[in-house]
């Protein structure tokens, strides 16, 4: 008897410990999202970045004006505050859903595969947090501390 | 006729018959080679391993060829697919020199003669025997994406019309032979068999561009899942590995960029 083409998805097709049928398709947008998503902040990272790079490398004295000063001085004002978050949390997201998809596609095991996404959403979630929290928490004049270590409006 | 007395050192496995005019008619060169076969023999070893046939072929001959020479005078247990034997049913895809290839479209004269030219079973699929693999979960994919006509409207008492510009659109996927030298090729479907693959979405496309079709729209749902389009890294293996020629990464980033304009 010649075999009938079985509908999609009617049974589960197992060769060698292998499941070749896919999950049942959950109507979710996630994975296109997850796309776009790395187009998208890609682009914004190439400026963030290299005018961050250009601002704090190659203007006035470059690398040697960087000091605790500095950066004190650039979180002291509203728009490298914003400029900073933007770039913390669209690299650390952009990184991530890299490496999620490097797990989706390396891990062979499914438990595997679980246990190295809690890792990396655990550490994604901390530095993320941990990042934003300094960028606005940051107090540029700690007290006590010695002056010429501090930006100039300090001493005011 | 020919006399029936077999002269088999003279006679290439494939000759073509050159007037005189051509240069060099006659006098098809030859050479040595070794063809290094992944060998799977489950009723006798668990493991796989490789096994080499020195055998002297022609500039004329391909790799199936080769194969061909060794089943049928050397070891007749090698196993592999081939039907046509000319590049047309897709039976006989492999990893030749670890690139996907149709052994009856690879000519001999083309790979590095001077090393062994390894032949193995594609990639991502169970192997069942020496070269041949169980390609049931490639065709599972194929059939997810419902590779047939679907119009709802009556039939015209003719046929459903379309522009030549229209047909150009699809052109390149119609001519996929379903080989899988393109899924088996991909990075993404070795891990674990849950993408769909290139040729399934090489044949989604061919539907979904299609203005005779009206389910586009299903095709591209079927394909917005976390095992479709979006696990396609642009590695561009899939294009490398068509022998058809399709520009298989192309036509998978169309179908994305349906999807976005459907959604977004």
């Amino acid at each position: 008897m010649a075999q009938t083409i079985q509908p999609p998805r009617s049974s589960d097709n197992i060769k060698d410990g292998v499941k070749y049928n896919r999950n049942s398709g959950s109507n979710s947008n996630f994975e296109m999202f997850g796309w776009l998503f790395m187009r998208m902040s890609g682009i914004v990272l190439v400026v963030l970045i290299f005018v961050h790079l250009y601002v704090n490398l190659m203007v006035g004295n470059g690398i040697q004006a960087v000091d605790f000063g500095f950066v004190a001085g650039k979180w002291a004002d509203p728009f490298w505050q914003v400029w900073d978050l933007a770039m913390l949390w669209l690299a650390m997201l952009h990184g991530s859903n890299g490496v999620r998809t490097i797990i989706n596609d390396y891990a062979e095991k499914d438990s595997t595969r679980f246990w190295l996404k809690v890792i990396l959403f655990a550490a994604s979630a901390v530095i993320i947090v941990l990042g934003t929290l300094v960028i606005f928490t940051f107090n540029p004049c700690p007290p006590n501390a010695t002056a010429d270590l501090l930006p100039s409006f300090c001493s005011a | 006729m020919p006399t029936e007395t077999k002269d088999e050192s003279a006679e290439p496995a494939s000759k073509v018959e050159l007037p005189d005019s051509v240069a060099g008619s006659g006098e098809i060169p030859s050479f040595d080679i070794t063809l290094r076969v992944r060998r799977y023999l489950p009723e006798f070893y668990d493991e796989a391993y490789w096994d080499d046939f020195q055998v002297t072929m022609y500039g004329t001959d391909r790799v199936l060829d080769a194969l061909h020479k060794v089943k049928w005078e050397m070891d007749g247990s090698v196993s592999f697919r081939r039907s046509c034997a000319h590049g047309v049913c897709g039976s006989d895809a492999m990893r030749i020199n670890g690139h996907n290839r149709l052994a009856c479209k690879v000519l001999l004269k083309d790979l590095n003669t001077s090393k062994p030219i390894t032949v193995e079973p594609i990639k991502g699929l169970p192997v069942e025997k020496d070269l041949i693999v169980d390609m049931e979960p490639f065709f599972q994919s194929y059939r997810e994406i419902m590779p047939f006509l679907m119009n709802e409207s009556a039939p015209p008492s003719k046929e459903r019309l379309q522009s030549a510009e229209e047909r150009e659109r699809f052109d390149d996927t119609t001519k996929c032979i379903l080989c899988a030298a393109c899924t088996s090729s991909c990075p993404v479907f070795w891990t674990d068999g849950q993408y769909f693959g290139p040729a399934a979405i090489v044949n989604a496309h061919r539907f979904i561009f299609d203005s005779r079709d009206d389910a586009g729209d299903m095709r591209l749902e079927v394909l917005n899942d976390k095992e479709g389009v979006w696990r396609c890294r642009t590695t561009f293996n899939c294009t490398d590995a068509c022998p058809r020629g399709i520009q298989v990464t192309k036509a998978i980033s169309e179908v994305k960029q349906a999807i976005l304009s459907r959604k977004v």
